[in-house]
């Protein structure tokens, strides 16, 4: 798989003689719509050529070091130690936020607690927080359910709703956004998080408060006012070199057309 | 001969490969990325072990005391945390200033935990360098605590995984050796030709069914049966998956143990009839006497089956690493960690090298049980 990965990269490398081309690489979050966005650039603009490799935001960064990538998407900020390495390899670059994606937390149906704040939350996903009536609902008890340690989902949830702290060794890992609601609909005292895309009808997504006094659900617009609080930004990072080949791209889907799909 | 040859040392490099992988993580430290932790000068701690660092960072210790130092808060930094005390100038563009700027910061807290990596270490570092003791065997088998990605120092407890392996393994062989040993017998003994040509490749069939496939059913099916049944706050269990690997272990069991019971001699059969026993009399008192061995081989070959089963565990057991103590309860196994956490562990890194110890655990523990099967089944040969 990842030498298809980088066998494609090699090839794409090797097509950018071409300024008309350009490759996108990372985040399989980003990937979609930077795909969708892609497409229509390229209905709109004939000639010119996108092309979008997933991978993760780890393996977008890591391209972006050795040059195989015009940009990087990213799901999380990028961080110090590869901030690091792309100073000492002399290489400049910048970020742009081009959408924000919002993380449901969500419950069974059944269960009547509608809405926590951070701090219950980081008790809940901790483990100090252990039956629902200490946060206001039934005497049950809290079955934690969260993605595996890979995901950067997880890593997302534990650094911005938990403090950092790390998850109790009794939450249940699952292995996919689809497993977690499964699970959440067929469990009564279940919580969970997942994308706000994800969110179906057989679970309940919940209000979220920061500061224990305004409650938000996650929708679209909340995310896009920041009104919702759990919002990842999702990123941007280019080589400040080729800010003028990739800039007609850059600009239409930071633009009203672009954002439609973000 | 040349393709045996061939096949043979695949076998010996993989295995080669693996344990060289598994046995690096002993020689590193938990710390991830070359980090160092970094107190005061006069701060009398001197050493740490990784879970001491953990209930610091998860802030459950918050004093030096609980550490044996002074009484005092401590104070936390990583690297991360650098704007909320120097400006970018003052690290300057290519961070040549950071050195001097983390020492002075240690310098002027006497309580500060500081966290960073070893090329910031100063040239005239004043603070001390905390010990932290290295990734041990003991403490890797023993330990209760799995948190590969806790930052800064990884937890690599493994008993939690080894245990709820063996307990899903174990208890799916009691589930399925009655049911396949009955079928077993009622093929070889019982049912007639016509009805044993329908039965057999229905068998063989749920051999060829994709675990995944059985993973989807437990986690629809058995997962929510398991919660109304026992009424449970969560029906992701060693229970379920326990019954998900019984039903995968069958046609294994059943195959094997009615190629042994078709092996007893008719003589041996009619001589029992002739000396006026039944069918049930023949088939308890003679015909698995002399299978047994046949039949002990295909348990531990549905042992075997279920050890190393990873994506049906993987979606119906709940995953979560604790310490099995009964059946109702989630566990993480061994095939299903490193099915989850490899992917995107970062090559040669400390997670990616306790997932290869993992798997060399699991080779250990099947290679054990293949020796057993070998053992058995030369015992049967000898009693011929």
């Amino acid at each position: 798989m990842k030498k298809i990965i980088l066998g494609v990269a090699m090839m794409a490398s090797a097509l950018l003689v071409n300024a008309q081309k350009i490759t996108i690489k990372g985040s399989d979050t980003v990937l979609p719509l930077a795909q969708k966005d892609a497409e229509v650039f390229m209905k709109k603009n004939a000639g010119k050529s996108v092309t979008v490799i997933g991978g993760g935001s780890g393996v977008g960064i890591s391209a972006l070091l050795d040059n195989s990538t015009d940009i990087a998407m990213s799901s999380r900020k990028i961080k110090m130690d590869e901030r690091m390495k792309l100073q000492d390899a002399g290489r400049a670059f910048k970020e742009v936020i081009i959408a924000n994606d919002a993380l449901s937390v969500i419950v069974n149906p059944q269960n009547k607690v509608s809405k926590l704040t951070r701090a219950q939350l980081e008790g809940i996903f901790t483990g100090k927080i252990k039956n629902w009536k200490e946060v206001g609902g039934d005497d049950m008890q809290i079955v934690v359910y969260s993605r595996e340690t890979s995901s950067g989902t997880y890593e997302f949830f534990k650094e911005h709703v938990m403090n950092r702290k790390n998850y109790a060794s009794s939450v249940l890992n699952m292995p996919a956004t689809g497993a977690i609601i499964q699970s959440v609909s067929q469990t009564k005292g279940a919580i969970g998080y997942v994308g706000l895309a994800y969110v179906t009808k057989e679970v309940k997504d919940i209000a979220v408060s920061y500061d224990g006094k305004t409650f938000t659900m996650a929708s679209i617009e909340n995310a896009k006012n920041k009104s919702y609080p759990v919002v990842r930004p999702l990123y941007f990072y280019y080589p400040t070199s080729k800010e003028a080949a990739i800039k007609p791209y850059l600009d239409f889907i930071l633009s009203v057309e672009g954002q439609k799909n973000c | 001969m040349i393709s045996s040859g061939i096949s043979s040392l695949a076998v010996l490099l993989i295995v080669i490969f693996l344990f060289r992988e598994g046995f690096s993580l002993f020689s590193t430290s938990p710390l991830e990325n070359k980090n160092i932790i970094v107190v005061n000068k006069t701060n009398p701690v001197s050493k740490l072990n990784a879970g001491q660092i953990k209930a610091i960072f998860d802030q459950e210790i918050t004093n030096w005391k609980d550490l044996g130092g002074n009484n005092d808060s401590i104070i936390l930094f990583t690297i991360n945390d650098i704007s909320n005390y120097f400006s970018d100038e003052e690290v300057g563009a290519e961070f040549e200033f950071l050195p001097d700027k983390l020492n002075a910061l240690v310098d002027s807290n006497p309580t500060m935990l500081a966290v960073y990596q070893d090329k910031y270490l100063a040239k005239k570092f004043s603070g001390k360098i905390v010990n932290v003791a290295k990734n041990n065997i003991p403490d890797f088998i023993m330990g209760k605590q799995w948190f590969p990605t806790a930052e800064p120092a990884v937890q690599l407890g493994v008993a939690p995984l080894i245990l709820g392996t063996l307990l899903v393994s174990f208890f799916a062989i009691l589930f399925a050796l009655p049911v396949g040993l009955a079928t077993a017998i009622y093929m070889a003994e019982v049912a007639d030709e016509r009805l044993r040509k329908i039965l057999k490749p229905v068998i063989e069939l749920l051999a060829g069914i994709p675990s995944v496939v059985y993973g989807f059913f437990g986690l629809i099916v058995i997962v929510p049966m398991i919660h109304d049944v026992f009424n449970l706050p969560v029906g992701e269990t060693a229970l379920a998956g326990s019954i998900v690997l019984g039903i995968m272990a069958l046609p294994t069991i059943i195959t094997v143990s009615e190629d042994a019971i078709r092996n007893t001699p008719r003589s041996m059969k009619e001589a029992s009839l002739a000396l006026g026993a039944n069918k049930w009399q023949t088939i308890y008192r003679v015909v698995i006497p002399y299978s047994m061995s046949g039949i002990s081989a295909a348990a531990i070959l549905g042992i075997g089956r279920a050890l190393g089963e990873t994506m049906a565990v993987l979606m119906v057991t709940g995953n979560a690493a604790v310490m099995p103590k009964s059946l109702l309860q989630p566990v993480r196994t061994i095939p299903a960690t490193i099915a989850a956490e490899l992917g995107e562990a970062p090559a040669g890194g400390v997670h990616y090298q306790a997932l290869f110890a993992l798997g060399c655990i699991l080779f250990l523990i099947t290679m054990a049980i293949n020796i057993w099967v070998q053992a058995i089944s030369t015992r049967r040969k000898m009693n011929k």
